[in-house]
């Protein structure tokens, strides 16, 4: 299992702040594919180019390896400061 | 010369923290501050409140990440760091960045480098009230320029 979490502006988009992934996914780009199946109206919010990603509460990228029990937090850029 | 990187919702006293890094010390004879306001204006509407969301099992790692990196380029004495969260009003403060250093050059550069590394790598997302309803805030583009220096900067 996968916990995916959501914020910013990304979280209103999907509607929701987290959801949980029972199907593996061995890495952040397959994990995507597999919410768009999921969640097809996600897949335009999930593939734009400046939507980060965070593994783990360490920045990824799409080739950043997932196993069973990891925290997934897709985010856009930041605004802090 | 314990650092404090804290994210919370209260507000902070600039004079307190003022006063914690000047107990640093004597070697170290410069003391940069810098601390971020909710503005009244921003990209083109007027903004009422703002509210701050953050990730908060990363966040502090995060702020610590970016103190660390600081501390690797540049000896610095002491290190402040606090950012806010939850819902804001104009004119409230959102960040401080203080330190203390022996030289004045490394202490300027050190909050520069702070704060342009928290506004692109830092999770936290500002959403605005403003009169056309709530805005998330866009990222700005310069925000990004000014980390990149610091890369440039690597390579001279």
């Amino acid at each position: 299992m996968i916990q995916v979490l959501f914020f910013g502006q990304l979280k209103d988009q999907v509607k929701m702040p987290s959801v949980k992934v029972e199907e593996a996914a061995t890495s952040v780009g397959e994990l995507k594919k597999t919410l768009g199946v999921m969640h097809p109206q996600w897949q335009h919010y999930l593939t734009n180019d400046s939507i980060l990603v965070a593994v783990n509460k360490t920045i990824g990228n799409d080739q950043t390896v997932l196993s069973d029990g990891d925290e997934v937090a897709f985010f856009p850029p930041v605004t802090g400061g | 010369m314990q650092d404090v990187i804290e994210v919370q919702t209260e507000d902070f006293n600039q004079g307190a923290l003022y006063d914690a890094l000047r107990q640093d010390s004597l070697a170290n004879g410069a003391i940069v501050t810098f601390s971020g306001l909710v503005r009244d204006f921003n990209q083109g509407h007027e903004v009422g409140d703002l509210f701050l969301e953050h990730y908060p099992a990363m966040t502090k790692a995060s702020l610590l990440n970016i103190v660390t990196a600081a501390r690797a380029r540049w000896h610095f004495g002491k290190i402040i760091l606090i950012h806010r969260v939850g819902r804001l009003a104009q004119g409230e403060q959102i960040v401080f960045v203080g330190l203390t250093s022996a030289h004045r050059k490394d202490a300027f550069d050190g909050v520069q480098f702070i704060m342009d590394y928290l506004k692109t790598e830092a999770p936290f997302w500002k959403k605005e009230s403003t009169s056309e309803g709530d805005k998330w805030v866009a990222a700005n583009v310069s925000d990004t320029q000014a980390r990149l220096r610091w890369d440039k900067q690597d390579e001279m």
